[in-house]
C-alpha cells in the first residue's frame, strides 16, 4: 500500500528537475498525475528551456511505474491553459487530492535597481502569479471531491531570507509564503492543507547552470561547477552544497499523504541549515 | 524495508502518550528503541494530571516486543543528568549504537498569570521542559559522533514556542527555550551531518490535556467541564476543524524527520497544529 495510493497530484513544471522528480516520487506510492509544463524557452533563464521531449520522458517514467498520467503544454502564466489542463486531467483520472504548484523560474541577477520592467513582471507572473492560478484552478475540484485534499507551494529559501541581485526572484517566493498562509486559512474548514517547502540550492539544470554561477561567484569571471560548489557548501549548515530533488519530492510526499493530514500553514525548509545559519 | 530500519532511537517521556506513540511507529518501521520515563509522580504536578507509572512504561516495553523489535526501558529523570546518561549508556551497550533522539519528556502546567507563578512551579517546569531537553542532547551527542554515521534530534516544543499562551507562561518559556536549544544544536552539529528539528503540535490527545484541569482552563466558569464540553472551544484555536490531533500524528513528523528522507533537513521547526499558529 503505497503512502498516497489512489490519490491524483496536479504538478506544474513537471517536465523535468523537482516536476518531474515530485511526479515520479508520487507515483511511486501510489498516485496518479496530472502533468503540465510550457515546454518552450524563457527568455529570461540564462539556462536552456524544458522541451516537449522532456515531459514525454515524465510520461515514459510514470507510466513505467504502472500509474497513469495525463501530461499537457500549459502555461501557469495563462489561466484557460492551466484551467484547461487540470479540468481534463480530473475528467480522465476521476477526482484530485494532492497539488505541487513547482513550476518557477530562476531569472538573471541585477541590482534592485537594474532589474529591466519586463523580467520583473515575469519573474512575479510566474513564480507568485502562477502559483496563485494554479491553486485557483485546482481548489473546485479538490473542493468537489468532499475529502480534503493537500496543496504544496515550492517557495525557496529565498522565500525566508534575502539573497542580494535577485530581488524579484526574493520578493516573489516571500509572495508565495503569504498566499500559503491565507489559502491555509481559507482552505481549512474543507479540510484543504496548504503548506510551502523551501529547498537551498537543488542539483537541477535551474541552479546547474552559467548564471548562477556567476550569481554565486560574481569574483570570477568564468565559475565552473566546482567554484559554485565551494560558495553554495559556505551557504548550508551541512556539509553539502546542494540537495537532491528527491529530497524535496520526500518533503512534497510527507505533506501529500494523510501523515500531515493535520499540518497545514506549514513553512517547511528542506535547506541544509541555510535558513538557520 | 522500514523506513528507520536498523536505526535505534533514544526517546524520553515514553510511558504513555506521546512517547510510546513515537516509540510505536519508529518501531514498526524497524528501528529499537531506548526508552526512559520518570515513571513516577513529580512533585507539584499532582494538581493538574496524574503522571505516568512504572505500569505505563512496561506497556510500552510489551507493545514494541509484540512488534518483534528490541527495547531498553529504564525509569529516569531528565532532570538528573547522571541517571539519563547511565540509561542511555546502558541502552547503547545493549543494542550497538543511537541514531534517533526524540526528547519528548515534558509537563504541561498552566492556570496562573506570570505574576502569580511562584518560583517552585518555574524550576519545575523549565527543568523538565527546557534543562530535561539538553540533558538529553548532552547525553546522546557523544555517542553520535563517536559514531560518525550522522543521526536525526527531535526535540518536542508546541505551539507555546512559536506564540504567546496566557496563564501558561513557564510552559510558554520553557518551549520557546526547546526552539533555542534546536537552533544552536543544528548549528554545532551540523558539521557531523547530525540533524536538529523541532515539531510543534498543537493540542494532542493525551492525558497531558484531557483532563479536568486543563478543560477548566478553557472553561473557567463551569465546576466540572467535561471533554465534550471543551472539544468546540479547543476546535475554536485550530484553523482545521479538529479540537486536538493524535499522537500518531505527531509521530508521523518525529518517523519524518527521522528517516533519511529528511536527510538534509536541519533547523527547522515543524508545526503539526492544525494552523494553530497562523489563525
Amino acid at each position: 500500500m503505497g503512502r498516497v495510493e489512489g490519490k491524483v497530484a496536479f504538478i506544474t513544471g513537471a517536465a523535468r528537475g523537482q516536476g518531474r522528480s515530485h511526479a515520479i516520487r508520487l507515483a511511486q506510492e501510489g498516485a496518479d498525475i496530472i502533468a503540465i509544463d510550457i515546454c518552450e524557452p524563457l527568455s529570461e533563464n540564462t539556462y536552456p528551456p524544458a522541451t516537449e521531449e522532456d515531459l514525454a520522458e515524465t510520461v515514459r517514467q510514470v507510466e513505467a511505474l504502472d500509474r497513469r498520467i495525463v501530461a499537457t503544454k500549459a502555461d501557469v502564466r495563462d489561466f484557460a491553459q492551466l484551467k484547461a489542463a487540470v479540468d481534463e486531467g480530473v475528467a480522465q483520472l476521476g477526482r484530485l487530492d494532492i497539488v505541487s504548484a513547482n513550476a518557477g523560474i530562476g531569472g538573471t541577477p541585477h541590482k534592485s535597481e537594474d532589474i529591466p520592467e519586463e523580467e520583473w513582471k515575469n519573474m512575479v507572473d510566474i513564480n507568485l502569479s502562477g502559483v496563485w492560478r494554479t491553486a485557483k484552478a485546482a481548489i473546485p475540484h479538490i473542493k468537489a471531491g468532499g475529502r480534503g485534499g493537500s496543496i504544496i507551494l515550492t517557495s525557496s529559501d529565498a522565500g525566508l531570507f534575502a539573497y542580494e541581485n535577485i530581488s524579484h526572484y526574493v520578493s516573489a517566493k516571500h509572495g508565495v509564503v503569504g498566499l500559503m498562509r491565507t489559502l491555509a486559512l481559507e482552505l481549512a474548514p474543507d479540510f484543504i492543507r496548504v503548506n510551502s517547502i523551501h529547498p537551498t540550492t537543488v542539483n537541477t539544470l535551474m541552479v546547474q547552470n552559467e548564471g548562477t554561477y556567476k550569481l554565486f561567484r560574481p569574483d570570477l569571471e568564468n565559475p565552473t561547477q566546482e567554484d559554485f560548489a565551494a560558495a553554495a557548501v559556505q551557504m548550508n549548515a551541512l556539509p553539502i552544497p546542494w540537495v537532491e530533488p528527491v529530497d524535496i519530492s520526500n518533503a512534497v510526499l510527507f505533506f501529500a499523504s494523510d501523515e500531515s493530514r493535520y499540518v497545514t500553514g506549514v513553512p517547511l525548509a528542506v535547506d541544509a541549515g541555510a535558513a538557520v545559519k | 524495508m522500514g523506513r528507520v530500519e536498523g536505526k535505534v532511537a533514544f526517546i524520553t517521556g515514553a510511558a504513555r502518550g506521546q512517547g510510546r506513540s513515537h516509540a510505536l511507529r519508529l518501531a514498526q518501521e524497524g528501528a529499537d528503541i531506548i526508552a526512559i520515563d520518570i515513571a513516577e509522580p513529580v512533585a507539584g504536578m499532582d494538581r493538574y494530571y496524574h503522571g505516568a507509572t512504572a505500569e505505563d512504561l512496561a506497556e510500552t516495553v510489551r507493545q514494541i516486543e509484540a512488534l518483534d523489535r528490541r527495547i531498553v526501558a529504564k525509569k529516569a529523570d531528565v532532570r538528573d543528568f547522571g541517571a539519563l546518561k547511565a540509561a542511555l549508556d546502558e541502552g547503547v551497550a545493549e543494542l550497538g549504537h543511537v541514531d534517533i533522539v526524540s526528547a519528548n519528556a515534558g509537563v504541561f502546567a498552566f492556570g496562573e498569570q506570570s505574576q502569580d507563578v511562584s518560583d517552585a512551579e518555574w524550576d519545575m517546569v523549565n527543568d523538565i521542559n527546557a534543562k530535561g531537553v539538553w540533558h538529553t542532547a548532552k547525553a546522546v551527542i557523544p555517542h553520535l559522533i563517536a559514531q560518525g554515521t550522522g543521526g536525526s534530534i527531535i526535540l518536542t516544543s508546541s505551539t507555546a514556542g512559536l506564540k504567546g499562551t496566557p496563564n501558561v507562561m513557564p510552559y510558554t518559556a520553557s518551549k520557546h527555550a526547546v526552539v533555542g536549544i534546536m537552533r544552536t544544536l543544528a548549528l554545532e552539529l551540523a558539521p557531523h551531518s547530525i540533524r536538529v528539528n523541532t515539531v510543534h503540535p498543537t493540542g494532542v490527545g493525551t492525558d497531558m490535556i484531557l483532563n479536568e484541569a486543563t478543560f477548566k482552563l478553557f472553561l473557567p466558569d463551569v465546576e466540572h467541564p467535561t471533554k465534550e464540553q471543551a472539544a468546540p472551544i479547543f476546535a475554536s484555536t485550530n484553523a482545521l476543524p479538529v479540537p486536538w490531533v493524535e499522537p500518531v500524528d505527531i509521530s508521523n513528523a518525529v518517523l519524518f524527520l527521522a528517516s533519511d528522507e529528511a536527510r538534509y533537513i536541519t533547523g527547522t521547526e515543524l508545526k503539526i497544529d492544525a494552523g494553530y499558529t497562523i489563525k
